[in-house]
Parts: structure tokens; C-alpha cells; sequence
């Protein structure tokens, strides 16, 4: 009798499976000239961006695009490395306190035991389905009666709630059996003890995950610059870009100079990830929510 | 379990978290239904008026009944529930290929979720330039498919399929994947077990054995891509650089709350609509766990 098996995650090729790249290879080509395109456009010259029929491919990369884009400047007079150097900030912070806040609450909700726990927990879960973007008028009304309006804290502020990272870590630390961590308190260490020593060395795929994913948000995000901010020195470099497109993304030239910001917003998230994607991956398994 | 060594020790480091959490979405939804029982110009004190928004939506608001919400169900329907569907045959399909070129097109397929929204407006706007020199009306010309330039992100009729296409594009995130990681970490022993008791096609090892045993990231998979679809659904302002959308075309209902929160200052009436999306979210979402969840 022949024995059946999967075929899913397989060791080997097979010509079995080239049905699966016939199927693949169409559809990465649409999902990843987009990217070729920013690419492209970026490093075009300006004789290039201007030739017509448009041509899809540069065919003389330069550097031009990305020298204009940092000798520009907006109508007051801010340098375009200050919006960047503002996004370096929020982003560097944002990573490291959203790990911190993720890490010691998916830690309590995971290994404590007291009585909202399960609630605390289930209402997180309902909160993954969150969309700041809904409540951004009372948001506004908050943020303002906090006296927040205008600082840079609120780059960042804004930002550090992530449900989804509480979720990724809990489901993580589950996995970490209690007797270790009981020895560890047995021997008198404190919850902080346990966490730097024992907790965080196991964590590392969730912390990787949570960071990259904290990155995406605080890298990728102008909400902050366009609703609570008006003070351009403070902006973050998304909304610099975003808005370049009423600037300069109307004119020819600045089409190159645009897709080079877009590049430099693409690139840092797309390198951080595949550093990491074993991690996430690994993050990932553990991802289920009953 | 650990016995609380200090009693309220937990309390100290859950606190950061349910501070930020209490104001930046607990208070939001508690102060957005309170809102859309006033009437509030941002300058008086809001004024109680009771359901008086609610009857204005749902008698008086013919752009909301007429366009804005059918355009939010389509939207959400061909994103939301087409792109997971979607996300979970790329998914799977990336699953039948060995470690390298799984890896590479699974990056592929995710990296384009990687690119911010509305960043990326920059991008589109040039491929659907309305002039000859938009890459997609030069290509089109050259073909002969078209005699003239399209204004595409102008066009009532095609803003809403490039919203949508645009959108299905980048929305293979972390619940594409979460579902990735599911498929691969289902036990082998259960398709052995199954491949005996008779199953035959692919397909049915998909539906009585995969799916059932990776129920829980479908779930997170679903969730995900509910709040991918209507975090992203700006992007129709976006493309089309103006509140409202070209005849209202890819105006959606978080456009629909700036444009009367942030340009009519009717802040009442927007609170109003922002409690009609989230009951709309939320919907979705016991819709998914009514289907993966565990009762």
C-alpha cells in the first residue's frame, strides 16, 4: 500500500513543485515592480524623468536625486535633515520603550496570577483590533487637554501602545516553563532580576518582532506631524515626504526626488526585516489567538 | 505560576502600559461616544442633543448612505476578507516550496507591506499620472489599448479599483505572515493519519486538516487584516490629493470623519460616524472569531 504524505514544507525539490513557482513567479513580478519602480525612479537623472515616452528603467543611475533631496527645504526654512534626524529620534525611542512597556506587561500577563488578569488580557485582544485612525478626534481633544500639543513627546507617546506587542510577548513568555522562573525567585531574585536575566535571553525572537514592528510604525508614521504637531522644526521625515508630493511631486523634477524620500523610507524597514525574519518567523509560531 | 512576591509588584510594571493604553484608546472611545450625543463645534462646550447625530446619518446624510458606505463595504469586503483570502493561498502556496525560495518569495510577497501608505502615494501618483507622462497612460498609448490619457486618480470610475488594487497590494503583512508560520508548523503526523483515513486532493488536506489545526493564526491572520484594511483606507485621499475624493468615489468613512471633524468642524456629527466604523470593525471581527475562534 502506498503511503501518503504531505507535501507541505518539503526538504526537496521536486518537479512536482514547479506548478507552485508557475503560479508564484507572476504574481512577485506585480507585487515587486512597484518597488523596482521607486528604485528606478530614484536614481534616474533628470534628463531620464523627463523623456518621453517614459521610460520605466534608468538607464544612467545617479545619486542627484538624494543630493537635491537634502539641499531642500521647505518654505520655513528647515533643512530636510532636521525631519530626518526628528525620525531618528521617535523611531530609536519608540523601539526601545514600546519593547520595554511590551516586555514588563506581557510578563504580568503571562506569569502572574491575579484576578483581572484574564480580563486585562482579553480586553488587549479586543484592542488588536484598534484603529487609531477611527478616534483621531478625540484623540486630538486628549492629547491637547494633556498640554501635549506641539512637543516632541508626542511623537513618540502617540505610538507606544501596541496591543499587537503585549499579545506577541505573552503568547512568547507562555512558553517559558514556571519552574525556571520559580527557581529564579526561589533563589531571591525580583520581577526585574527575572526578566533581564532569564526572561529577556529567551525572548529574543519576540523582542526582535516587537522592535521591527515598532520600527515600521514609528519610521512609516506622519499621523503624529499632522494632527498634533504644527511646529515643523518637530515633524518627522514621513510627513516631510507624504507632503512632498503637493511640493515637489508635481513637477517632473521632483518626481526623482520624491521617489528617493520614499526609497530612504522603504529601505531601513526592508533591511531590518530581513536581519530578522527568522526571528519574526519564529515570533510568529506563537502568534495564534484562541 | 509565581506567587506575588510583593503584592501589588505587578501593578508597578503593567502601570506604563495601562496608563498609555487608558489614554490613547480607552479614553478615544469612551470620549467618541460621548461626542456623538452633542453637538460640538470644537469652540462652545459640546451641547447633549441625545440620538439627534444618529437620525441626521441615517435620514439626512444621503453622500454617507449613498456613497461613503457603500464604498466603505466594498472596500471592505474586496481588501479586507479578498486580500486574507488571498494572503492565505499565497501562504500556502509558499509553504509547498523548499527553505531558499520560500524565503525569497515570501519576502517578495511581504515587503510590500513594508512601504508606508501614504509614503507610497508618492510613487502611485507618477505611474497613474492623468498626462501622457504618467507610466501607465504612456504604456497604454504605446499598446494602442487607450486613444487618449486617463485621469486615473481623477476618474470616479477607476479611483476606486486603484484604491483597492493599491491596497490588496501592500497588504500581505504580519498576518500573511503569522498564516505562513501556521501552515508550516501544522504536525505532519495529523496529514499522515488523514492521507490514511482516505482524504485524497490537496484541497481536501487543506480544508479538513491544515486549516482546522492552524485555527488560531487564521484568527490572527483575520484580525490583522481588519485593521490593515481600515488603517489603510486613507488612501484614497491620498491618491487623489483631496477631501472629498473626485464625486466621492474612494471616500471611505475615516475620510468621511476628517471631513467633517477636521474641515466642518462638526465634531459631533463626526464622533457620530467614528462610532459607526468602529461598530463596523468590530463586526468584522466577531465575524472572524465567530468562524476560528475557540467557544
Amino acid at each position: 500500500m502506498a503511503r501518503f504524505s504531505t507535501k507541505t514544507n518539503p526538504r526537496y525539490f521536486h518537479k512536482s513543485q514547479l506548478k507552485f513557482y508557475f503560479l508564484l513567479v507572476p504574481i512577485s513580478v506585480f507585487m515587486v515592480l512597484p518597488i523596482i519602480f521607486i528604485f528606478s525612479q530614484a536614481f534616474k537623472p533628470l534628463d531620464e524623468l523627463f523623456l518621453y515616452p517614459p521610460r520605466f528603467l534608468a538607464s544612467r543611475p545617479t545619486f542627484s536625486n538624494f543630493f537635491e533631496l537634502f539641499s531642500l527645504s521647505r518654505s520655513s526654512n528647515i533643512p530636510v535633515s532636521r525631519y530626518f534626524m526628528n525620525s531618528i529620534l521617535t523611531a530609536f525611542l519608540t523601539v526601545v520603550l514600546t519593547i520595554l512597556i511590551s516586555v514588563f506587561a506581557g510578563y504580568v500577563l503571562s506569569k502572574k496570577r491575579f484576578r483581572t488578569k484574564n480580563l486585562l488580557f482579553t480586553i488587549n485582544n479586543l484592542a488588536l483590533m484598534f484603529v487609531p485612525i477611527a478616534v483621531i478626534i478625540p484623540r486630538y481633544f486628549i492629547v491637547q487637554s494633556l498640554g501635549l500639543i506641539d512637543t516632541f513627546a508626542i511623537n513618540v507617546l502617540s505610538l507606544l501602545v501596541m496591543p499587537v506587542g503585549v499579545f506577541l510577548v505573552k503568547q512568547f513568555i507562555d512558553q517559558i516553563p514556571d519552574s525556571l522562573l520559580e527557581a529564579a525567585f526561589v533563589d531571591g531574585a525580583n520581577d526585574l532580576q527575572i526578566i533581564s536575566r532569564i526572561v529577556l535571553p529567551l525572548l529574543k525572537p519576540a523582542v526582535s518582532t516587537v522592535g521591527i514592528l515598532a520600527f515600521q510604525i514609528a519610521w512609516n508614521s506622519a499621523e503624529a506631524s499632522v494632527y498634533y504637531v504644527n511646529n515643523e522644526n518637530l515633524r518627522t521625515f514621513a510627513f516631510y515626504v507624504s507632503n512632498l508630493t503637493q511640493a515637489a511631486g508635481n513637477t517632473i523634477a521632483g518626481q526623482g526626488i520624491a521617489a528617493a524620500a520614499g526609497l530612504i523610507v522603504f529601505i531601513p524597514n526592508l533591511v531590518l526585516f530581513i536581519i530578522m525574519q527568522s526571528r519574526v518567523m519564529n515570533t510568529m509560531a506563537n502568534s495564534g489567538l484562541k | 505560576m509565581i506567587r506575588g512576591q510583593r503584592k501589588y509588584g505587578h501593578w508597578i510594571l503593567l502601570s506604563p502600559y495601562l496608563i498609555l493604553f487608558t489614554i490613547f484608546i480607552v479614553l478615544p472611545v469612551i470620549v467618541s461616544v460621548y461626542f456623538s450625543f452633542t453637538h460640538f463645534n470644537a469652540i462652545e462646550a459640546p451641547s447633549w442633543i441625545g440620538i439627534q447625530n444618529y437620525i441626521t446619518l441615517l435620514t439626512r446624510d444621503e453622500i454617507f448612505m449613498q456613497k461613503v458606505l457603500p464604498n466603505t463595504i466594498r472596500y471592505a469586503l474586496i481588501v479586507g476578507v479578498g486580500g486574507y483570502l488571498f494572503s492565505f493561498a499565497l501562504a500556502w502556496l509558499v509553504a509547498q516550496l523548499t527553505l531558499v525560495p520560500r524565503t525569497i518569495f515570501a519576502l517578495i510577497i511581504y515587503s510590500p507591506s513594508l512601504t508606508a501608505g501614504v509614503t507610497m502615494a508618492v510613487v502611485w501618483r507618477v505611474l497613474f499620472n492623468g498626462d501622457q507622462q504618467g507610466y501607465l497612460n504612456a504604456l497604454l498609448l504605446r499598446l494602442g489599448l487607450i486613444d487618449k490619457a486617463v485621469q486615473w486618480l481623477q476618474s470616479p470610475q477607476h479611483l476606486m479599483n486603484i484604491m483597492i488594487m493599491v491596497s490588496l497590494w501592500s497588504s500581505m503583512g504580519i498576518g500573511f505572515l503569522a498564516m505562513l508560520a501556521g501552515i508550516l508548523n501544522v504536525d505532519e503526523s495529523l496529514y499522515e493519519a488523514a492521507y490514511i483515513d482516505g482524504i485524497r486532493t490537496r484541497l481536501q488536506e487543506v480544508i479538513y486538516i491544515t486549516i482546522p489545526a492552524m485555527k488560531p493564526q487564521m484568527l490572527f491572520g483575520a484580525v490583522m487584516s481588519i485593521v490593515n484594511t481600515f488603517t489603510s483606507a486613507g488612501i484614497g485621499v491620498a491618491l487623489s490629493g483631496s477631501n472629498p475624493t473626485p464625486q466621492y468615489a474612494g471616500q471611505l468613512i475615516v475620510n468621511h470623519v476628517e471631513d467633517y471633524g477636521f474641515y466642518r468642524y462638526e465634531m459631533g456629527y463626526a464622533a457620530a460616524l467614528s462610532v459607526v466604523l468602529l461598530l463596523i470593525i468590530w463586526f468584522f471581527s466577531r465575524v472572524a472569531w465567530r468562524l476560528f475562534g475557540e467557544r
